[in-house]
């Protein structure tokens, strides 16, 4: 550098330095309103749940990234369960022990991970219902069912052509379906071709899920091919709209590079409305295309406590242009993210993203537009509705980056913001913004028990924000998310509460907790365990070779195995430990850890049986011991096995107590 | 009359007896119930619950193949049911009040059954239990409320053990209707 450029540096330097100092001088960081000072002084006994009292709600949280779902009570926040859905739980053996291996098997064999997104209850009349929790695999695209007598993963089933399912599961009034839609355009079939085909050889699908109404068993009951746009969120009609699903897209200029510029160039995208009761139609007269894929199938049988995975090979396909009035498209400013229908399925919000004014549409007025054929042009024989002959409204400059939507069922509205980080309370009918409340930092959805159903209970509203920063003590650089309680009863929007949330609580759903609670499972019946290597009764306790195969059909009661002493076992053996709870109270599980067992523990609940698959590697005692505390006795509640080499001559032998000696 | 058999028949249906264990962590409390021939509880587990706690203390396993009374009550009962419809047939004072007096015999030896039971379930303690407490009883209630270490337990006549109770006093009262319907 030349002696008077440094000159002129150091210059500048000074300069902006006392310019900065002069600024800071005049402001110091301004107050954001987030310190509890701001709090109103009544706050603490609204989300006061007394010891021993029950929470008014129960909370499905999503874990994001985590791959489960999160438990808690409100409005007190506190956690109840985290129920392990896409990811392998050590803590439970959830995917570890051989019974619910099979739940994580799909068509690119076992996935021990996933990203759980949307949490959504089943609805009978479009009100929650508390019999199922639904929720989506974002990566391997799957929806879990979740059973809510026993708040275990009942069922998984793959999404076949789909790259991220982002836009699921969002039932359908009487949860006849939930949906999936692909968030990536993706080759159909798949297939080996160049990125830059997109356009031409890559598709988007949306699928339709049946659900059994008494079992809740799911079947991919067809799929809708459409231009491989982006399917970013759903929800499905209701009331009025109901037999409509819609899907947000974005990436409608199809590009597959740079998106966060290239699929933001058109001042608006689409909402693909699905009239999946025409599709039923359709699917009656045969009007589809029957379409190889591969996809899992997997449900735990709550009577063998065992998962079965099946593949499946085929899938029923609908194509639009073969299908008039199967779908429609609404252009929608600008990369809509949520798209949300009002309890009374007049108004779809399409909370475009990127757009400073947020669009409303009607759906009556889509219906007329539709009647009337006002169509701007069709793609791939879908046609696009006209924009201004289905606006109901438009909320106007209501905050930065609208994201999603629910309902108090008071005819209001209530819009996340997540650039400027507020939500906005505004009117349905008359899209005026009437209050305004920050959340700290960067909310993405917002939850109202059942304020995406037809019956919100309007009482209480949760941010879930992406961003912690300083909110709790810090843990290093990583943090929490979490989720702030609203009180939403008046007309000012009042906060109450806040914790920290695990993995991302991505969405979540509420309901009233005596929905649920009355059907909640104490313990399983063990008259009614049906599983293969079952060990009812103690006296029954054993021990079987089957070449290498070693089974030891073990129970468990307060507070002993049976057998506690085995020998015999050889190294280069395969051992089952088929441990059956004998217990039949509430709250009484046993575990079960083997020294040196390269999966994890069993965890192992009133009158169930699991099991755990241990090869020994070298000679030697080896202990195990239950791992919950489950009575008085239960550091005693523990057991040996003696490996012996794999030409040994010890025979196989067991016992509890020393009424018969170990030879 | 009818009435007194129709409660004695109750016992077949309805227990006889309930003990119900209180603590802080048995918020539903273990409510075991003793019918005429078996023993349950207001869930299938139960008799199980109760033997798990009365392990910890060494009391005898509850095993209900080992109370010869669970074989021969039903029988008894059934026996007092037919001699009470052939009271009710004759129709004299004296077939009431000797059904009447033999049933209170029955009920006042089968507390003193009862008694004897709890006695050896709450004394005859294994010299192997796990936790030893001097002094301590854990011998239930003949009948009323006890502290038992950390249980509250409750020892009470169930809708079967009313039923005995109450067909006494119908007997009494079909001797005391016939004796007035004699004198009239």
């Amino acid at each position: 550098m030349k002696y008077h450029q440094l000159i002129k540096s150091i210059i500048a330097l000074a300069l902006l330095g006392a310019g900065s100092t002069i600024f800071i001088g005049c402001g110091g960081p301004p107050d954001m309103g987030g310190s509890s000072a701001a709090l109103a002084d009544d706050v603490a006994s609204q989300v006061y749940v007394p010891p021993g009292e029950y929470d008014e709600f129960y909370a499905f949280m999503s874990g994001g990234f985590s791959g489960q779902v999160s438990v808690y009570g409100l409005p007190s926040g506190r956690m109840l369960k985290v129920i392990p859905v896409f990811s392998l739980d050590a803590e439970k053996g959830y995917g570890f022990n051989e019974e619910t291996k099979p739940m994580l098997e799909t068509s690119h064999g076992f996935i021990p991970w996933d990203d759980s997104h949307h949490p959504e209850l089943s609805q009978t009349d479009g009100e929650t219902d508390g019999r199922w929790l639904f929720i989506n695999g974002n990566n391997t695209p799957r929806i879990a069912r979740i059973d809510l007598t026993t708040f275990e993963t009942a069922e998984i089933i793959e999404i076949p052509n789909s790259g991220g399912n982002h836009s699921s599961p969002f039932t359908t009034e009487n949860t006849e379906y939930v949906v999936a839609g692909t968030r990536f355009g993706v080759p159909y079939p798949q297939q080996d071709v160049s990125i830059d085909s997109y356009a031409e050889k890559f598709k988007g699908t949306l699928s339709f899920i049946s659900v059994d109404p008494e079992e809740g068993h799911m079947d991919v009951a067809f799929q809708v091919l459409l231009p491989a746009f982006n399917y970013d969120l759903a929800h499905s009609g209701k009331g009025k709209s109901h037999g409509w699903t819609f899907f947000t897209t974005y990436n409608t200029e199809e590009k597959s590079t740079l998106l966060e510029v290239n699929a933001s160039q058109n001042d608006k995208d689409f909402i693909a409305a699905i009239n999946w009761k025409k599709a039923e139609e359709y699917i009656k007269q045969g009007k589809y295309k029957e379409m190889p894929a591969k996809y899992a199938h997997n449900i735990y049988n709550e009577k063998t406590h065992t998962a079965t995975s099946e593949m499946k090979d085929k899938v029923k396909v609908l194509i639009p242009e073969e299908c008039p009035g199967l779908v429609y498209f609404l252009p929608t400013p600008k990369s809509p993210h949520g798209v949300d229908v009002d309890p009374s399925g007049e108004y779809i919000v399409g909370n475009g993203k990127l757009s400073a004014d947020m669009a409303v549409h009607s759906f009556t007025k889509i219906q007329e537009a539709i009647a009337n054929e006002s169509f701007e042009t069709t793609i791939d024989g879908i046609p696009v509705l006209k924009y201004d002959e289905i606006l109901a409204g438009i909320v106007e400059k209501p905050g930065l980056g609208p994201l999603h939507t629910e309902f108090d069922g008071k005819g209001n509205a209530y819009t996340t913001y997540f650039i400027s980080s507020e939500i906005v309370k505004w009117d349905i009918e008359t899209q005026q913004v009437l209050d305004r409340i920050p959340t700290y930092y960067s909310v993405g959805h917002l939850m109202i028990p059942g304020g995406d159903s037809r019956k919100p209970d309007g009482k209480y509203m949760v941010a879930l924000n992406k961003i912690t920063k300083d909110r709790y003590l810090p843990t290093g650089p990583e943090l929490n998310h979490s989720a702030q309680l609203y009180d939403i009863s008046g007309d000012k929007m009042k906060l109450l509460l806040d914790f920290p949330t695990i993995g991302e609580p991505h969405y979540a759903q509420a309901i009233a907790a005596d929905k649920v609670m009355p059907n909640s499972k104490k313990f399983y019946p063990i008259e009614e365990n049906e599983h293969p290597y079952r060990t009812v009764r103690e006296k029954d306790a054993r021990v079987e070779r089957e070449g290498k195969d070693v089974h030891i059909y073990m129970t468990s009661i307060r507070s002993h195995f049976a057998p506690d002493n085995i020998e015999g076992i050889k190294v280069g053996d395969r051992v089952y430990f088929h441990l059956t709870n004998l217990e039949q109270d509430w709250d009484v599980p046993h575990g079960l850890a083997v020294l040196g067992a390269q999966n994890a523990e069993l965890l192992v609940m009133p009158g169930q049986t699991e099991t755990l698959v241990w090869e020994p590697k070298a000679e030697g005692v080896y202990p195990f011991y239950c791992t919950d505390f489950c009575s008085a006795l239960h550091q005693e509640m523990q057991g040996y096995l003696r490996v012996s080499p794999a030409n040994s001559q010890v025979a196989l032998d067991w016992r509890l107590g020393y009424d018969e000696p170990v030879q | 009359m009818l009435l007194g058999i129709v409660c004695l028949m109750s016992l077949f249906v309805f227990p006889m007896w309930q003990i119900i264990l209180y603590a802080p962590q048995y918020p539903d409390g273990v409510e075991m119930h003793i019918y005429i021939d078996k023993i349950g509880g207001s869930s299938p587990g139960t008799l199980q619950n109760v033997n798990i706690l009365n392990h910890y203390v060494g009391m005898p396993y509850i095993e209900p193949d080992d109370i010869p009374e669970l074989q021969y009550f039903p029988y008894i009962i059934g026996a007092m049911g037919l001699l009470g419809l052939i009271a009710l047939a004759i129709n004299k004072k004296w077939g009431y009040l000797s059904w009447t007096i033999v049933l209170i015999v029955l009920g006042i030896l089968g507390m003193y059954d009862f008694y004897l039971w709890e006695y050896d379930y709450g004394h005859n303690l294994s010299d192997t239990a796990p936790i030893k407490i001097p002094g301590a009883s854990f011998q239930p209630p003949l009948i009323g409320r006890k502290q038992i270490i950390n249980f509250i337990a409750d020892s009470w006549p169930h809708i079967g053990g009313i039923g005995f109770g109450l067909s006494m006093v119908f007997g009494g009262a079909a001797w005391w209707a016939r004796k007035k319907q004699l004198t009239s």
